[in-house]
């Protein structure tokens, strides 16, 4: 009888070992899934694009329609002068937003602007196109570079504020007592000790906020618009790499599907070298600040 | 000659909850006054209440009146700024700023407040108040050295070479040496020492033997029941207070026995 | 005698004053304060414009807008039944691939993983999320549709095509590839803010467990999902948000047909897809006024989502969820 309990005791907790190894399978199973995806699209984007990258498509205009060669030239400038644009908005009012939702201390008006900064970060990204268009297309009645750069700004803008919150919030009170206690303004306090103490882990919240709105697509489509020309002015439509990218790879051509391909590289690296570049800067920065 | 603060009424709460009350004392120039009392008894609060420190927590707030160089500290139109500029604070933990030089520590509260002085002057000031906080021959060949760096005891040097460099005219000290080992402790006082011939100094200590050993005046301060303010009890000289005092509780506080 | 304090101190130079006047504060504090407004003011005039554009579609179409599946811009009727249905079928179908395996990935990358192969994981998860959206869709049109239209959905058009939803012709491009790479953008997301929930299970609960006897996989199922439950229900709120306004990949996949179809290897259509594809082209009047209803009707999916997956997410303390944001 006793012997019978005993064995059934331990066919149980075998059970119950497997099961659990099972489950750490498949756990594991899901991560290695995981990696499936990006190593093949990183692979893609590096095989096929490399082909196609070459100085002309660095540096050239597109060709025209049904002939080959040419380039993104104009693109890869126009995304940075949207990225410049969006920063020129978008930094100052998401570092400030940052400060007062870190060191003013108005409990339910801060309460207010985390969750609608939250909030505003998860709206889709065509939704802030359509919202500019609005607001800015229609009224100036024509799509420019401004446009296409305020939209990117408004995506900035609640990564900007809620990174450099959390940062702020990691300088510890001490300093700023002290430099109080010297008898230095409040705002040079906070801009002179704890926002320079903090700095690099906001410069690394501002390079993650740049690599994600290098790579948006949506919010430019009907505000900055594309162009196959250099940038003529911020009042002007602009090309910028993600929707050439678009514009290429729906296309019928093979020639153009080439140079998405050779674009998306391109768009790849910078995002990356962004968003990889602040990581490793940040875990080398973040320790001597305490 | 520096100034002398008197404190009349003054009590200090966080939100709902008094810490201190009804505190009058004067606190004469050029003499060190040491505050002490159990842990709890609101010593901290009511030290930093006297370059209005006190407001900065959130919710904390303070009433009564602390005059110093014959104004009312808290009248409104004293400003915070320049209240905090003549009466310095040296803080229980080092806290010199990390990503700053020993000079730059040292020049922060000039720099900062948008006083404007050339490179020679501004390098005699850093010279003039490191010598003053016994620091000087310790670091002169680290000036660009981080102000964390340091030893801790040298970063609590600094700290107070820091304050002494805005020329104030009243030191306030919060447990200075708490997180200190004893050589620092010793040189700590030593500073103290000898700046008190041109500062008026205020030191809170839960260390006895230290009072004991820096301070002219002492103040005893205490809570009655937990969850009342801490009041004063009483003061006067150091001497008197440690050999002979006036009141019960003081003598039992002062002997080891509490309540 | 004169100590050496007083003798230095002599010497010192004039008396420190103030140089600058108190202005620095005020006007500080009130830039900080425009800021902190600018975002209030920035989602009020959101919500405001869309409804003040979309008023002549909502005015004119009514409930029957959300119903309704014509669309003819010619004609210059609007009905969003094919856009809404496209929208959610996809996300729907992406949470349903993403989230098994966002849970395993979180649940190894917190409890079972040795922990120097943690953050490096973590990082490559989160590679996933830094890949442009059109990144996928390049990806999507060219490999990934292509693939599935010659093996998986003819095998399970061929042995489950009974089904309603694997039966008829397959393209490739339709929604179902849609959602496969709707199911690899949101992974990151889900899988980042689930993690962070259950790595602030406390250490207690779980040595308690452990005390008792438990395998791994039941101190994970007593002591750590329980407590993380918020956190992962969030995360999975915030994984169906992002799909739902998805843009590019989308649009470049699901086939940009304005049908409903029973079979999930049909081309579909979404919101944010049509709103790509009609309104760079458009020009005013009715047809505007639909897009941007139709914008505005994803517009309050997304914030009542996001607002529900914040409250709920906010409980398990999770710092991810601006990581995993868009």
């Amino acid at each position: 009888m006793k012997m019978k309990t005993l064995a059934q005791d331990n066919l149980h907790h075998r059970r119950r070992q497997a099961v659990s190894r099972l489950a750490y399978l498949l756990c594991a199973l899901s991560a290695v899934i995981a990696m499936v995806p990006l190593i093949l699209i990183l692979a893609y984007v590096v095989f096929k694009g490399i082909g196609a990258l070459n100085i002309d498509f660095l540096t050239r205009l597109p060709a025209p329609v049904g002939e080959t060669g040419g380039g993104m030239g104009n693109a890869i400038i126009g995304s940075l002068m949207l990225i410049g644009i969006a920063a020129a908005f978008g930094l100052p009012l998401g570092v400030l937003a940052g400060v007062f939702l870190a060191e003013y201390r108005s409990p339910r008006l801060s309460w207010v602007v985390r969750l609608l900064s939250d909030i505003l970060s998860g709206v889709p990204s065509i939704i802030v196109g359509v919202f500019v268009y609005t607001v800015l297309v229609l009224t100036m009645k024509r799509f420019s570079a401004l446009a296409g750069g305020v939209a990117l700004a408004v995506l900035m803008l609640p990564t900007v504020a809620r990174t450099t919150e959390e940062m702020l919030r990691m300088v510890p009170d001490a300093l700023r007592e002290a430099s109080l206690a010297l008898g230095i303004p409040r705002w040079r306090t906070i801009v002179s000790i704890v926002i320079k103490t903090a700095g690099g882990g906001i410069l690394t919240g501002i390079m993650l906020a740049l690599a994600r709105i290098a790579g948006e697509t949506a919010p430019l489509l009907f505000t900055a618009l594309s162009s196959r020309t250099w940038p003529r002015g911020l009042d002007q439509p602009v090309a910028s790499l993600p929707v050439q990218i678009y514009t290429y790879a729906i296309s019928p051509y093979k020639d153009w599907h080439q140079q998405a391909w050779a674009g998306s590289l391109v768009l790849v690296l910078m995002v990356l070298i962004l968003s990889v570049g602040s990581k490793l800067y940040f875990g080398r920065k973040i320790k001597p600040a305490r | 000659m520096a100034g002398s603060i008197t404190t009349n009424n003054l009590s200090a709460s966080f939100g709902d909850i008094r810490a201190v009350e009804g505190i009058s004392i004067e606190i004469p120039a050029n003499k060190v006054t040491a505050l002490i009392g159990p842990s709890g008894c609101g010593k901290s609060t009511f030290l930093r209440c006297l370059n209005r420190m006190h407001e900065l927590v959130p919710g904390a707030h303070a009433s009564g009146e602390v005059i110093w160089d014959g104004k009312n500290i808290y009248a409104p139109e004293m400003d915070a700024t320049a209240v905090r500029r003549g009466i310095g604070m040296v803080f229980q933990k080092p806290n010199p700023f990390p990503l700053m030089s020993v000079a730059d520590n040292v020049s922060a509260g000039l720099r900062l407040a948008g006083v404007r002085k050339n490179k020679a002057a501004m390098e005699e000031i850093i010279e003039r108040s490191l010598r003053m906080a016994a620091l000087w021959d310790e670091v002169k060949n680290k000036l660009g050295k981080p102000g964390g760096s340091l030893s801790g005891g040298q970063q609590q040097r600094l700290c107070i070479a820091r304050a002494l460099a805005v020329e104030p005219d009243v030191i306030l000290m919060d447990e200075p040496c708490s997180a200190l080992d004893p050589a620092s402790t010793q040189k700590i006082e030593d500073t103290i020492e000898e700046l008190k011939s041109d500062y008026t100094i205020v030191i809170v200590t839960h260390n006895m033997q230290q009072a004991a050993r820096v301070s002219d005046f002492t103040g005893f301060l205490l809570t009655r029941e937990s969850g009342e303010p801490g009041r004063l009890v009483e003061h006067g000289t150091t001497s008197k207070i440690f050999t002979m005092p006036d009141r019960k509780e003081t003598e039992n506080y002062i002997t080891g026995r509490f309540g | 005698m004169m100590s050496l304090v007083a003798q230095l101190r002599g010497k010192l130079a004039v008396k420190a004053k103030p140089a600058r006047g108190k202005l620095g504060d005020p006007v500080f504090s009130g830039l900080v304060f425009l800021a902190a407004f600018s975002i209030i003011i920035l989602m009020a005039l959101m919500v405001y414009k869309l409804a003040q554009v979309a008023m002549p579609s909502i005015r004119e179409f009514g409930l029957g807008f959300i119903s309704s599946s014509e669309w003819d811009p010619v004609k210059e009727v609007f009905g969003a039944e094919p856009f809404i249905y496209g929208t959610i079928v996809s996300s729907l179908l992406a949470l349903i691939m993403a989230v098994p395996l966002s849970l395993g990935i979180a649940i190894f990358l917190s409890q079972f993983a040795p922990r120097w192969l943690q953050s490096p994981l973590g990082f490559v998860v989160e590679l996933l999320a830094a890949i442009p959206s059109v990144v996928y869709g390049l990806w999507g049109i060219f490999v990934l549709a292509p693939f599935l239209g010659r093996t998986v959905e003819p095998f399970l058009s061929d042995h489950l095509g009974f089904i309603p939803i694997f039966a008829g012709p397959v393209y490739g491009v339709g929604l179902f590839a849609a959602s496969v790479v709707l199911a690899i953008m949101i992974l990151p997301t889900i899988s980042a803010i689930s993690r962070e929930s259950m790595r602030n299970a406390p250490r207690e609960q779980k040595e308690a467990a452990q005390a008792l006897g438990a395998t791994p996989w039941e101190t994970v199922r007593i002591a750590v999902l329980p407590l993380a439950r918020p956190g992962i229900i969030g995360a999975v709120i915030l994984g169906l948000g992002r799909a739902l306004g998805e843009t590019m990949a989308v649009t470049m996949l699901i086939g940009n047909r304005p049908e409903i179809s029973a079979s999930i290897f049909a081309p579909a259509y979404s919101i944010a897809s049509v709103i790509a594809n009609e309104f760079a082209e458009v020009t005013a009047g009715l047809h505007m006024a639909a897009l941007v209803e139709l914008a505005l009707i994803l517009l309050v999916i997304t914030l009542l989502l996001n607002l529900l997956a914040r409250l709920l997410v906010q409980k398990t303390g999770s710092r991810a969820l601006r990581k995993g944001g868009r």
